[in-house]
């Protein structure tokens, strides 16, 4: 039975998307857009496990940042300064990110709205500056350097094609990992707490420990693009995971529409990419950066994958007219 | 620890508290007439700051109206942002519209870094650098000027709310949208004046703030976060809650810099502001939230 609610549900959007994913590299002409979208697969990692938080259960965090940087950091000082084999070390990035999730969470997660922003946000910030002043273990604000790349059974994935088959085949798991989720007794509970936190606990939801459940779980997806973040680069530096990280991600899920778990992947990629093709315009590309993100905001309140939806029904009454009037009464209900 | 360093530290603190406060404050103004936090008041604070300079030291002008053109310039600048982002969209769910403020800090932030430069400035002091010694402890005019200036901006918008009756519309709408707007108030020019307001208060803590700290087209980032952290201290919705929780994250500061670790200094601040809320969790003055039990 599962195998079939998973074959139905899940399975193919992203077989279909892994297709796409392995198939992008053959039409491709540099290197170097091969690095850029694994990067952008690692964001989305990050970003569907804030789009559970988000998008489903309705809690802000503007500290995701940092636990990216708990891991590459807990991974990069275990391999380079205490030569720990790659599976010991992943084991204890994404245990000591789980745990400061679990710590954190209990009491942060009583907060709620822009409080709850502030205190997810403070915690990004706290663990900013110790990245920054603890120098003796993370070499400041200059960086730590000779991180290994990542060994799978003893094989290291030098190549930057092999890098990127494993980031896609990680967030493709984590896709089916969260679509399951999502649709499953965990996931209707979470929108139930989105709804109506008070409607949820008569029901008899554990609002408190599914809020816990789901940050922390939103928390380890993060852990898991750090760790593959640090051992991608070799090099990490504590403005990889600031606050404007942090606020990256979370424009990220919102642009690319917090309606769906497709939504953060959509938004991670435009946003990875976006500066990269403004690169050409040298001097005002933060300009047209921001003013981008004002204008997807503006006419595209769903976001990318809800304005592609708006379309698709745009697209499909101008082909069928006689369908308007149902077209129209469906959307004023909707 | 002696009276004079003790001494010290405070001045220091509530010098730049008072910076923080009134940031805290504008992002309170927003907030009552609008529900959303804008990430875009700290950039109000730098405009101050680097509109005062522009004026100041390439048009040549005398700086009383150097720091005149630029509160007015600031004003303005928040009158466009709400008549061209906010007001179109302002059905939007409030998580899109504080998206659309991060967009706009962005903007202005590289419009500011283009039209003029990536260099940091200086202002003139207001009066003088002459310290004043008080017991040990110096204390430069400018901190006096803060100060002052802080307290007139703090008594000015208390009359505006109490007596002025733009004022007592907005409070309304504070209080009750759907209520105010049922009343017969205009709650879209409401928000407008939230704006204009919040980014002239912004922009007066930029300007004053400038002479002591330097200035440049980033400082905004930093100021605006200390204002958020301010507003959410002191409680989120009332005014003089975040003038307050703007000073005790200043003092805290300093004295978190100078008796612990410089280095620590806004990790320090941060640190009292979680422990703090997870024991009151609408901040010292906002109103506890009902338990919905």
């Amino acid at each position: 039975m599962i195998v079939s609610r998973l074959a139905s549900g899940a399975l193919l959007p992203v077989g279909a998307f892994l297709a796409t994913m392995l198939a992008v590299p053959f039409l491709l002409p540099n290197p170097y857009y091969l690095s850029i979208l694994s990067l952008a697969c690692m964001n989305a990692i990050t970003a569907v496990g804030l789009n559970m938080l988000l998008g489903f259960a309705g809690q802000i965090s503007l500290g995701h940042a940092a636990f990216c940087g708990l891991a590459a950091y807990a991974t990069g000082i275990a391999t380079a300064t205490y030569g720990l084999p790659m599976w010991g070390s992943f084991l204890l990035a994404i245990g000591l990110v789980a745990l400061v999730a679990l710590l954190v969470g209990m009491p942060t997660l009583k907060l709620t709205g822009h409080y709850l922003a502030m205190g997810t946000l403070g915690f990004g910030i706290i663990v900013y500056i110790v990245f920054n002043e603890s120098i003796e273990w993370t070499g400041g604000p200059s960086g730590m350097v000779g991180i290994p790349r990542l060994a799978l059974f003893g094989h290291e994935l030098w190549e930057d094609t092999e890098y990127y088959h494993l980031v896609t085949g990680v967030l493709c798991l984590v896709l089916l990992l969260s679509l399951n989720l999502i649709h499953s007794r965990f996931g209707r509970a979470l929108k139930a707490i989105h709804t109506s936190e008070k409607a949820a606990m008569c029901i008899g939801v554990d609002i408190a420990r599914y809020k816990l459940f789901v940050f922390v779980l939103s928390a380890v997806y993060a852990g898991i693009a750090g760790f593959l973040y640090a051992h991608y680069l070799g090099f990490i530096a504590p403005s990889s995971f600031g606050f404007h990280v942090s606020v990256q991600l979370v424009v990220m899920v919102v642009l690319g529409g917090m309606c769906s778990v497709w939504g953060a992947v959509a938004g991670a990629f435009f946003l990875t990419m976006l500066p990269e093709f403004l690169r050409v315009f040298e001097n005002v590309e933060t300009l047209i950066y921001g003013g981008i993100l004002v204008f997807c905001m503006m006419f595209m309140p769903q976001g990318i994958v809800g304005g592609i939806g708006t379309l698709f029904r745009v697209l499909r009454r101008s082909f069928r007219p006689e369908a308007v009037s149902a077209q129209t009464g469906e959307e004023r209900n909707g | 620890m002696d009276v004079s360093s003790s001494l010290q530290y405070l001045f220091s603190g509530l010098t730049v508290g008072a910076t923080y406060g009134l940031t805290g404050l504008g992002f309170t103004i927003i907030f009552n007439t609008t529900g959303i936090i804008n990430f875009a008041q700290g950039e109000f604070v730098m405009l101050g700051g680097m509109l005062a300079v522009i004026c100041q030291s390439a048009l040549g002008l005398p700086l009383p109206l150097a720091v005149l053109l630029a509160m007015l310039g600031a004003t303005l600048i928040g009158a466009i942002v709400e008549r061209v982002a906010i007001r179109p969209v302002r059905t939007a769910p409030p998580i899109n519209l504080v998206i659309i403020t991060i967009g706009i800090s962005i903007l202005i932030r590289s419009a500011m870094m283009l039209l003029w430069d990536k260099d940091t400035h200086t202002l003139p002091h207001f009066s003088g650098t002459d310290p004043i010694t008080v017991l040990g402890a110096t204390l430069m005019p400018q901190s006096l000027w803060i100060l002052g200036i802080t307290a007139v901006v703090l008594y000015g918008l208390r009359t505006f709310f109490r007596r002025s009756i733009f004022g007592k519309a907005m409070l309304a709408c504070a209080h009750q949208r759907k209520a105010a707007w049922l009343v017969g108030i205009g709650v879209e020019g409401m928000v407008l004046l939230s704006f204009m307001i919040s980014a002239l208060v912004g922009a007066v803590g930029g300007v004053m703030l400038a002479p002591m700290t330097m200035t440049s087209y980033d400082v905004g980032i930093l100021l605006g976060l200390k204002g958020f952290a301010a507003c959410i201290l002191g409680g989120l919705g009332n005014p003089f809650g975040a003038a307050a929780g703007g000073l005790a994250i200043g003092v805290l500061e300093s004295f978190g810099a100078g008796m612990i670790s410089s280095a620590y200094k806004d990790a320090f601040a941060f640190i009292i502001l979680l422990l703090l809320l997870f024991v009151r969790p609408s901040g010292l003055f906002g109103k506890p939230e009902v338990r919905r039990v």
